[in-house]
């Protein structure tokens, strides 16, 4: 089976639809699936509610999205330092569900692996356990949270060989593991593709079973979103 | 009022320095973005403690070399850092297993509003642009011990250790010690009211009191 496409847009052909759920990775522009995010602003596709933890910011990554009124709603964590998105935020445009990082986390990767909710202290006694399941368990307060389906999932890897198997490079990790188990298909960018045989099966991050479609997506200009840097003590 | 009390009190780094006194050895901390974050930087001499950082690191080094920056390599505040030898990396359900599961010792985080019961308030002002929670709900929720460290009064004076928090709450009875710049208030678990333990230098019981609406020993 041939999952090397030779573009985002001929890589999310079929799979797109208004009104859909999308799972993207990422954390703030670190690890984004930037070249799909591109695909799915240029195929106008709209209505889409989008699980990502944070919402790009203007004009970068899912900013793009939001800018042409592509997304209905973001299941987020946090959304700070997007204009576009606070204008359509506070204009009743945008419907958000916030979801507390790591329950968000753990309702991808439940999801993707067939639990339909989970029980976490997460949230216990805020405004994220209205109209949730309370459970006791030996006596301490817990509020059942359900895993994400999305019809697409859309990540970012640094490496992958040509079934599948990808590896992700140090905090691009983050969102996209859990990510792209969640949806019914997902769909990888990278930034090489290496023979099958050359990334050592102990190492793998994803094993090849979640990647059903993937695409190079090199060269990449990484942008940072807050440069901090230390001066070296003269010699 | 007659008479406005100026309390000297402890700076922001000074806070941070007071809060670095509760680490020890082996602890695996997670630091709040603000003053929490200035706690790196007074870890006592010999003294290992390895910080970790929600979006999927254990380890975290000092800010880079301008020539190491590297994209890939962020803080949860999404600052560029470096990583150590004894670094490792994963993914996000991972992390929060991490913190959810209570693998974690120490938490500090900043606060809006702190109440006599232990209940905190950071992420939310109604009627303001909300940024969401971010990984704060699961860290109070999760972590072994609360840290709050925070300015004892608003900028308009009014104070933040409160009987009841007006505030939406982060998290319900999770916080088990206040650094303010004017004092440190613990309480030895969550069944017990809060303790003022210690006062920064210049700041008296009194002023404490004045600027102070949650019940609390002393």
């Amino acid at each position: 089976m041939q999952k090397i496409y030779p573009s985002a847009e001929a890589a999310l052909e079929g799979l797109l639809f208004d009104g859909m759920t999308i799972a993207a990775g990422g954390f703030g522009l670190c690890g984004i699936p930037e070249r799909l995010i591109d695909a799915v602003q240029a195929s106008g596709v709209k209505d889409l509610t989008v699980a990502s933890n944070n919402a790009g910011i203007d004009n970068q990554g899912l900013g793009k999205l939001l800018r042409t009124r592509q997304v209905k709603k973001m299941i987020s964590s946090y959304v700070g330092e997007n204009k576009e998105f606070e204008r359509q935020f506070l204009a009743g445009e945008l419907e958000v569900e916030f979801t507390p990082q790591g329950t968000l986390a753990e309702r991808m990767r439940s999801g993707g692996a067939g639990i339909p909710g989970f029980y976490t202290k997460t949230g216990v006694g805020t405004q994220v356990a209205e109209g949730k399941e309370v459970k006791l368990f030996d006596g301490e307060e817990y509020i059942l949270e359900r895993g994400i389906h999305a019809d697409l999932s859309i990540i970012k890897g640094w490496k992958a060989d040509e079934s599948g198997n990808l590896i992700f490079r140090k905090t691009a990790r983050n969102f996209n593991l859990p990510a792209a188990t969640c949806g019914k298909v997902c769909v990888a960018e990278v930034e090489e593709v290496v023979p099958v045989g050359s990334l050592d099966p102990d190492c793998i991050h994803l094993p090849s079973i979640y990647v059903k479609r993937l695409i190079l997506g090199a060269p990449y200009d990484k942008k940072i979103e807050f440069r901090t840097v230390r001066q070296r003590e003269a010699a | 009022m007659a008479t406005v009390t100026q309390a000297k009190g402890w700076t922001r780094d000074e806070m941070a320095q007071r809060a670095a006194r509760e680490l020890r050895d082996g602890y695996c901390v997670n630091l709040g973005i603000g003053i929490p974050t200035l706690v790196a930087n007074h870890v006592p001499p010999g003294m290992t403690v390895t910080l970790q950082s929600e979006n999927g690191m254990l380890g975290i080094g000092p800010f880079p070399y301008e020539d190491e920056v590297d994209p890939d390599l962020i803080n949860a505040g999404k600052q560029t850092i470096s990583e150590l030898p004894l670094t490792s990396y994963f993914d996000s359900a991972q992390s929060f297993a991490m913190i959810r599961g209570g693998h974690i010792d120490l938490a500090v985080l900043g606060g809006m509003e702190v109440s006599e019961k232990g209940d905190l308030a950071n992420w939310m002002v109604p009627g303001k642009m909300i940024k969401g929670m971010g990984g704060a709900m699961d860290l109070v929720a999760g972590v072994k011990k609360i840290i709050v460290v925070m300015e004892h009064v608003s900028k308009n004076g009014d104070p933040k250790f409160i009987p009841q928090c007006t505030l939406p709450l982060t998290g319900k009875n999770v916080v088990d010690m206040i650094i303010t710049d004017h004092a440190v208030f613990q309480r030895p678990d969550h069944d017990h009211p809060f303790k003022l333990i210690e006062l920064a230098p210049g700041v008296t019981r009194e002023q404490v009191r004045e600027k102070t609406t949650a019940k609390y020993e002393e």
